[in-house]
């Protein structure tokens, strides 16, 4: 396929891990941190970790939306998708993440409930076009990349004059969970040297978001493509800025990514969505302006505002460590009951429910390799 | 004086629908297998129309299987549900290295199923089983209520005879053995998912569904000491090895480059974010062999239509934990994990 | 996160759409995102939509830095 496979040659691979090898200082360590979920799943699914020095080391980010959704929001979907008339639509990725005891939205469809699986958000639009005796709600989920879809549906449903369809809106912000896994109190602090930034996320908002984490908070960063080829370039980047003491934005994937982004999916984004006050993330905590919800303009597409939805907050399972590794304090194998109780079947904590999460993507992929745990200490 | 003969108009293959009267077993229903599967699949088990068939046992171990197919769509890209019904259960039999000879097909249609669709179904069931050399000597039919089936679900069951030195098992792979594979992966899975809705896409790619009792026969005259042989149906490859390496107590190593997948496939597993070797095969055939079989093995199954692209792609070794690992492209190694249910395809 | 892939536009359609090809698959997906898009153009591909143009240039330019890989010996 063209412009993936050019970006996946095993040999330029392997040249490339020669070169990180020989520009990584043996005397000191780089931990590097991956934000997106989808890089974690290209490091995990090529192996590439195996292809770095042992003084390169990589730290899953918390970049996987799926994972950072709070139980509380599973369960709002689970409820809505139980009513008798409602057509619950949403991305694959939902259907097996458990919220309260064990319940999916897949286990639901066996008990009656009508759950469709959708690939893009014009498919739900659809179905309450085909249905207008049902109402269909859209269990919107994703960062700034998945935003833009359902704003385009929102505007769409009300040109369309669309009585029956509605938005579950639990869309998150990047550039607020950098800064939440970076603004704690030093005790807590992560040591992280520099970050492969946001690709995708990039597209729609532009690279100069992530400015600010080099020019206010210290840190190199690349914003890196998707392909193993643009992971390893950027891990070069990342330890060339290290060696040289720069703390620099770079754009690696500069064949999608543009530093003012895509102005038309920003404006309708800002058309159709305001910020929350706060959010609750899984594993992070409650983060001030990360997440968003439907202008007051839009309130007859709001799931919330007309089902007067409350959102419960359900602790996660106390032997859960996720809090820890989402901020890439921890490595999943570091927790105790990863590879034991918690697994992609039975999963306890975010970490594990998505593909891309850590603990997930490490379980899928790579829990074979007997890596020793390392400490948090900074390098010299 | 002799009675007059009866009128009984003869079924509407074009325009009728199936009833409920066709599976009460009544007139209804003995007009329905004789207009229809008697007359399609031409036998002279059938042609006796008795509850049941009888045959001669052959020589050997005789092999029994059973299959369900609930596909849906009906029809899709490369086959039906009628052509997998007839290749499901005759690879089943095949992969026990068994000569197939003869299926039953039993038939639960929803009431108001056109005929037309039923036919088609039935001639390419027959088809396929002429083409395999397998006869349909018995079956069943029954009707449910509208709204309470898919269309259409079959079942068929086979016998088959085995040759007496065949002695496969899925706990016989063993450190050193090599793992060969007939061809490309995902074909099957893939088509099928262009054709849901919601996710429709345009390929050309065909489902793979095809009968591998010849391939396996050819196998077993140039191996007769092959180990493991098995179709990687739903699950796909990656769940034939892990149950193998679980089985046999062992580890396996495959190659990624190794591994055949068409491009069509590979794209629809990008967008979709899928990975091919999770996905369904209806055409393939995974085998295990001591090493020095391997080369003729697969020099002797590429002269095979069905198995010209078969490649060895790993080998079985020593492993406490039974982990499938695969070398990537880069040389990079990653787990091939044994999943519990189908993958979903993802957004993130 | 957010599986995006680069995909050739075949077709303009109404509404917005657009029939793109992706290595041999072909599906129809939304332009609501972007502007003045033509036939021939690449694009990537997000649940059904396409985010941004992809700069053929760009790429080139991308792939030139990793072919600058030397191995230093």
């Amino acid at each position: 396929m063209k412009y993936l496979e050019a970006f996946r040659d095993g040999d330029l691979a392997r040249r490339l891990a020669v070169v990180i090898a020989a520009e990584a200082d043996a005397r000191r360590r780089y931990r590097l941190m991956e934000f997106c979920g989808g890089h974690t799943h290209t490091l995990a699914r090529y192996g590439l970790e195996r292809l770095l020095p042992d003084n390169v080391e990589m730290i899953h980010g918390p970049g996987c939306p799926v994972c950072v959704l709070p139980t509380g929001c599973i369960e709002a979907a689970l409820d809505l998708a139980r009513r008798p008339g409602v057509i619950l639509c949403s991305y694959g990725d939902m259907l097996r993440v458990p919220g309260k005891n064990g319940a999916t939205l897949m286990k639901s469809r066996a008990a009656g409930a009508d759950v469709r699986m959708i690939y893009s958000t014009l498919d739900a639009l659809n179905i309450a076009q085909e249905h207008p005796e049902h109402e269909v709600v859209f269990f919107a989920i994703g960062f700034e990349t998945t935003t833009p879809p359902t704003a385009v549906v929102v505007k769409e449903a009300r040109r369309l004059g669309l009585k029956n369809f509605m938005v579950l809106c639990n869309h998150v912000l990047t550039p607020a969970a950098m800064e939440g896994i970076l603004d704690v109190p030093a005790a807590e602090a992560v040591h992280v040297d520099g970050f492969i930034g946001p690709g995708h996320v990039s597209t729609v908002i532009g690279s100069h978001p992530f400015e600010r984490f080099a020019s206010n908070y210290g840190y190199p960063v690349v914003i890196t493509g998707f392909e193993p080829l643009d992971i390893l370039q950027a891990i070069r980047q990342l330890i060339r800025q290290l060696n040289e003491g720069r703390a620099e934005l770079e754009n690696e994937y500069s064949r999608v990514v543009s530093r003012e982004g895509n102005l038309k999916a920003q404006a309708l984004m800002a058309e159709v969505f305001e910020l929350r006050d706060e959010f609750e993330w899984r594993g992070l905590g409650i983060l001030p302006h990360s997440a968003l919800k439907l202008r007051a303009a839009f309130a007859e597409y709001d799931a919330e505002a007309r089902f007067a939805i409350t959102q419960e907050a359900i602790p996660d399972h106390k032997a859960c460590e996720c809090a820890a590794v989402l901020r890439g304090a921890k490595r999943p194998e570091q927790c105790k009951v990863f590879a034991t109780v918690c697994t992609p079947d039975n999963p306890l904590g975010s970490c594990m429910v998505s593909s891309e999460g850590a603990c997930a993507a490490h379980y899928s992929y790579g829990r074979f390799v007997n890596t020793a745990p390392t400490s948090n200490v900074p390098s010299p | 004086m002799k009675r007059p003969k009866e009128f009984f108009p003869p079924l509407d293959l074009v325009r009728g629908r199936v009833e409920l009267s066709h599976g009460s077993g009544g007139r209804a229903t003995a007009q329905l297998i004789e207009e229809l599967f008697v007359a399609v699949f031409d036998n002279d088990w059938l042609r006796a129309m008795n509850d049941q068939a009888a045959f001669e046992p052959p020589p050997g171990r005789l092999v029994l299987t059973t299959d369900s197919f609930v596909v849906s769509p009906l029809f899709f890209p490369g086959g039906d549900i009628g052509s997998l019904a007839v290749h499901g259960t005759v690879n089943d039999i095949a992969m026990a290295g068994a000569r197939p000879l003869y299926l039953s097909a039993s038939f639960i249609i929803e009431e108001g199923f056109p005929l037309a669709d039923l036919r088609r179904i039935v001639d390419s069931m027959a088809e396929a089983a002429r083409a395999t050399g397998v006869a349909i000597v018995t079956g069943d039919t029954k009707v449910v209520e509208r709204g309470k089936g898919d269309g259409v679900f079959i079942n068929t069951t086979g016998v088959g005879s085995v040759p007496p030195e065949v002695n496969l098992g899925a706990d016989r792979a063993r450190p050193g053995d090599k793992i060969i594979l007939s061809g490309s992966i995902g074909d099957h899975g893939v088509a099928i998912l262009s054709r849901r809705e919601h996710l429709q896409f345009e390929t050309e790619l065909r489902s793979d569904s095809a009968a591998l009792h010849e391939l396996v026969a050819i196998m077993i005259a140039a191996a007769p000491d092959l180990h493991c042989l098995r179709d990687p149906t739903r699950g796909g490859l990656a769940a034939v090895l892990n149950e193998w390496a679980h089985q046999s107590g062992v580890g396996m190593l495959i190659r990624e480059r190794a591994i055949p997948v068409r491009p069509a496939v590979s794209a629809a597993c990008e967008f979709l974010g899928l990975d091919p070797l999770y996905i369904a095969n209806e055409g393939k055939l995974v085998a295990v062999c001591p090493p020095q079989c391997a080369n003729d093995l697969v020099a002797v199954m590429r002269r095979h239509p069905l198995g010209k692209d078969a490649a060895v792609i790993g080998e079985v070794r020593a492993d406490e934990h039974r982990f499938v690992e695969m070398e990537t492209a880069f040389g990079g190694k990653r787990l091939v994990d044994w999943l519990s249910s189908d993958p979903l395809p993802r957004i993130c | 996160m957010c599986l995006a892939i680069p995909a050739l536009i075949t077709e303009l359609r109404e509404g917005e759409l657009a029939r793109v090809d992706m290595g041999g698959v072909s599906k129809e997906i939304s332009l609501a995102l972007l502007n003045d898009c033509e036939v021939g153009e690449w694009v990537i591909v997000h649940v059904g939509y396409a985010l941004r143009k992809l700069d053929p240039m760009e790429s080139e330019k991308t792939l030139l830095l990793f072919a600058t890989a030397a191995p230093s010996l």
